[in-house]
């Protein structure tokens, strides 16, 4: 596309960069089966980081409100001090060097755990934040009704906390899709390494990372279009 | 008392003290409210009224005292707050709807999951409370789609579709536009005449004195003084009372 102004030669140019660098000898599985594994390490970290995410809130905004659960709430308190003072690739390589030596671990488990347990930290201050955005009344609403404290978080609070928080939440995958293209430290083929491996084969730098760019702009946009989609049909959904 | 429809104790408030830190809101509050009474509560800002109305509920912690409702102290840690609190109503000066829910699903979600009625059962139960205060048509409406006086009407509902022994408004007409004050009072007092009992905390002295029972006057952390209507708002005895009363009324 880039070459289309510089006229036929450009063109043929890019036609034999596009054959050189995915045709010839199977190149473009690297592209592909890298994007495999990046899309399997980053849904699966965003699930285990949602989960983690959860129940962290939970137990900061119950302290927060409450006064109770001290002890759990020191330990997530650490926990998010740690993941977030620290820089995600640091965390990989200690995952994967320090952590998870055991051979009967997979590298897209390691990468899975340690990206799912990084992003849980991010996830829980999106939560957080958005169950504090809850009027206090409508927890009192719902306790005053006899609804037991779990009960007003999940009928009431969540629900509510969920739909103003999706954007960031949103934002924190795309995020988290992105990172894991330092998923190469640790010898993982993912999208990124597999551009990379390439441009060693065949010496041109261009081709192959501007296409494992172009493949992540695609799937953020196509993520971003549907969270639009997403957060309106919520929306319409009060009005 | 010996007023018609009043019968026997409902709520015993026995030396209910609350303190917020170092500040003492509830200095040691003793009253008894019987079946069928309608208390209205009326003092200054800052005399804890408020507070009073929350802790019955225990959506205040009292510091000290006792809470004792159909024979429970509701203030005793070992209490199952939950449970009692299906059977004590209470309404807000500011609504507190359920955005995210319709005005129906508002109604029938408390008492399908804490008294296990069906759907079928709890909408039929819903809708004709909703008929009564005139907003059947609105069922399936968002609360964001009503007025601040509609609003209030649902929230009045939505506690009576639990049935509850007691109904609690902590000033319900104070965040309304002066012209929708009329239609929750109204409801309201449709509600005394079918002998509900009611604690309410309100500015609303002519509704006080038509409707109340019996009023409480709170200043400082303490009833000052309490007594039927009648007595209560035209021949005041305590100089505090008789201050507020001419400066409200």
């Amino acid at each position: 596309m880039f070459f289309l102004n510089a006229g036929q030669s450009s063109w043929d140019k890019f036609v034999g960069d596009f054959v050189f660098n995915l045709i010839e000898k199977d190149r473009w599985k690297y592209l592909w089966n890298g994007l495999g594994v990046t899309l399997k390490i980053t849904l699966f970290a965003v699930l285990l980081g949602i989960l983690i995410g959860m129940v962290v809130a939970i137990v900061r905004s119950t302290h927060d409100m409450t006064g109770k659960m001290k002890i759990p709430n020191f330990i997530c308190k650490a926990y998010l001090s740690v993941i977030r003072g620290t820089p995600v690739m640091v965390q990989l390589l200690i995952a994967y060097f320090v952590i998870f030596t055991s051979p009967g671990i997979s590298k897209v488990m390691v990468a899975i755990l340690a990206f799912g347990i990084n992003s849980g930290a991010y996830v829980a201050e999106i939560f957080r934040s958005g169950i504090m955005s809850i009027d206090k009344g409508q927890f009192e609403a719902g306790r005053s009704l006899g609804f037991s404290y779990v009960q007003t978080m999940t009928l009431i609070i969540m629900p509510q906390a969920l739909k103003n928080v999706l954007p960031a939440l949103g934002n924190e995958f795309i995020v988290l899709l992105k990172e894991t293209s330092i998923s190469g430290y640790i010898a993982l083929e993912d999208l990124t390494k597999g551009g990379d491996i390439i441009r060693s084969q065949t010496f041109n730098a261009m081709f192959p990372l501007i296409t494992v760019a172009v493949i992540y702009w695609i799937f953020v946009a196509g993520l971003s279009h549907l969270l639009t989609i997403f957060e309106r049909r919520l929306r319409t959904s009060e009005h | 008392m010996s007023t018609n429809g009043i019968g026997t104790e409902l709520i015993e408030v026995v030396d209910l003290k609350k303190d917020f830190g170092k500040l003492s809101v509830l200095k040691g509050i003793n009253t008894t409210i019987k079946k069928g009474e309608v208390v209205v509560v009326v003092g200054p800002s800052g005399s804890g009224k408020s507070t009073f109305l929350r802790c019955l509920n225990l959506l205040e912690t009292p510091t000290g005292g006792k809470v004792i409702f159909e024979g429970v102290d509701l203030a005793d840690k070992k209490t199952n707050i939950d449970l009692h609190r299906q059977k004590m109503g209470m309404v807000f000066q500011h609504f507190n709807l359920f955005p995210h829910m319709t005005i129906l699903k508002n109604m029938t979600i408390a008492p399908m999951k804490l008294q296990n009625k069906s759907a079928a059962e709890a909408e039929k139960l819903a809708m004709e409370m909703l008929s009564r205060v005139g907003l059947a048509d609105r069922a399936n409406a968002y609360p964001s789609q009503l007025s601040g006086g509609q609003k209030q009407r649902v929230a009045i509902v939505r506690a009576l579709c639990m049935q509850p022994d007691v109904l609690l408004f902590d000033e319900p007409t104070s965040a309304l536009d002066p012209e929708m004050v009329g239609e929750v009072l109204e409801v309201m007092q449709d509600l005394a005449k079918e002998g509900l009992t009611m604690v309410v905390v309100t500015h609303e002295m002519g509704f006080a004195k038509e409707v109340g029972t019996r009023g409480i006057f709170m200043d400082g952390g303490h009833i000052v003084e309490e007594n039927n209507p009648k007595e209560f708002f035209e021949n005041p005895q305590h100089p505090r009372l008789k201050e507020f009363l001419s400066k409200v009324l």
